[in-house]
């Protein structure tokens, strides 16, 4: 449980890790979540250690299973280790992965202050990601999964989801 | 093994799976769909947090038991969680009000865990505290939502905090296992919450124009694994798949 923020991941594994993305949010790869803490090979088998982005996430055990698939395909085997500490945070998610998930439709988080204002209705600072208005409100502070609040624009009047800030 | 530190471990996880059933049983049942998958979310997140639990008291208790064995297969007098969270939804002000008096307490609670000497429960709590302030948040703005809103609203959310009030001080209970974590430095004094508990508590039940309830008298007995009727109940419905169909997986 010494793993420091920033992750210890082999080269040559990158491009298979790239390889497999977030289920409910499939244009995410799990290196753009932040998830992977550790990929390392030894001796053929890749050991992994995995931060949940939320306990009880049923994305992860799909993630886990999606990762033992994709380095099989190659013929290495996987130890996965679902580690909590440091715990996720939305920190982790990076930049790129950021630009992809507005694109996707799903509000990038903001910054830890900036999101308490937002999810307490004081601030309209949420950009909706189909008209780009900031004149949007909360729906709910739980959306389609645990990570996410629902908004909706009072502009173009679409509903969408903003992922929370975890911190 | 340490016996003090695995019950110390299934009181605290008991709480958030008992609560997470009843979280789940509003699954379809919600008022709302937005409601409903918030309180589904929540339940989520209990129970995420209680695999982490029972993972660490089954690899402490290393007696070929796993979580599943753990959350399903005991008898309701083994359970240790307090009567609060089992306590019926009967309608949507009690579901908040129980959600609302458990998550102060539990935000609370996870604030001191993080610095527990266990490094496994410190991490375990680092990582639900994060989960447990949406929790507490949701519960709060609903409180407020629903006892500053119409008349009718105001009069259920009161009916549910007057009924469940008289089960707040359990929460603040030590057991001799509480006692001997606190004093190994792994346990929080939830004795020493309680001075600000009952403040914070006030001060939304205030904003939300509810009264205070003022009673004297608290049950208690769930920490002691002595149960209210509900229990049974609950624990039929939540078994019944594992004891049909023992080590059944999704």
């Amino acid at each position: 449980m010494t793993l420091t923020e920033e992750p210890n991941i082999d080269k040559e594994l990158i491009p298979i890790l790239e390889s497999v993305s977030d289920p409910e949010i499939p244009v995410l790869t799990v290196l753009d979540l932040g998830v992977i803490r550790e990929a390392i090979e030894i001796n053929n088998v890749v050991y992994i250690k995995l931060s949940p982005t939320y306990s009880g996430c049923p994305a992860m055990d799909v993630i886990g299973d999606d990762l033992t698939a994709a380095f099989k395909a190659i013929g290495k085997k996987t130890e996965i280790q679902l580690v909590l500490a440091p715990a996720w945070t939305t920190d982790w998610i990076s930049e790129a992965g950021k630009r992809k998930m507005e694109v996707y439709g799903i509000a990038a988080p903001l910054n830890e202050t900036a999101d308490k204002e937002a999810l307490l209705g004081q601030k309209k600072i949420v950009k909706c990601t189909n008209c780009g208005s900031t004149n949007t409100h909360l729906v709910s502070q739980f959306g389609s999964t645990a990570c996410k609040a629902l908004f909706k624009c009072d502009d173009c009047q679409e509903p969408f989801d903003y992922f929370k800030c975890l911190k | 093994m340490n016996q003090n530190l695995y019950n110390y471990i299934i009181g605290i996880a008991d709480n958030s799976l008992i609560l997470g059933q009843r979280l789940g049983e509003l699954c379809g049942h919600g008022p709302s769909l937005e409601t409903d998958i918030a309180l589904t979310n929540m339940s989520l997140d209990l129970f995420g947090q209680v695999r982490s639990y029972y993972q660490y008291a089954a690899q402490l208790a290393n007696d070929g038991k796993t979580e599943d064995d753990i959350a399903f297969m005991r008898l309701e007098r083994a359970y240790k969680n307090v009567l609060l969270v089992e306590q019926p939804n009967t309608h949507f002000g009690y579901v908040i009000g129980k959600q609302f008096l458990f998550d102060v307490y539990h935000l609370m609670m996870l604030e001191k865990l993080q610095s527990s000497t266990d490094q496994t429960l410190a991490a375990i709590a680092k990582k639900s505290i994060k989960e447990v302030s949406y929790h507490e948040r949701f519960s709060s703005d609903w409180v407020i939502r629903l006892g500053d809103g119409t008349e009718e609203s105001n009069q259920k959310m009161q009916e549910a905090i007057d009924a469940l009030w008289r089960f707040t001080d359990e929460l603040f209970d030590m057991t001799d296992d509480d006692k001997a974590m606190v004093e190994a430095g792994i346990g929080v004094d939830v004795s020493a919450l309680k001075e600000s508990y009952y403040p914070k508590v006030s001060e939304v039940l205030k904003e939300a124009n509810l009264t205070v309830p003022e009673r004297k008298y608290f049950t208690r007995g769930g920490k002691q694994g002595v149960h209210s009727e509900h229990m049974g109940y609950l624990l039929a419905d939540m078994q019944y798949m594992q004891r049909s169909f023992p080590g059944m997986k999704w």
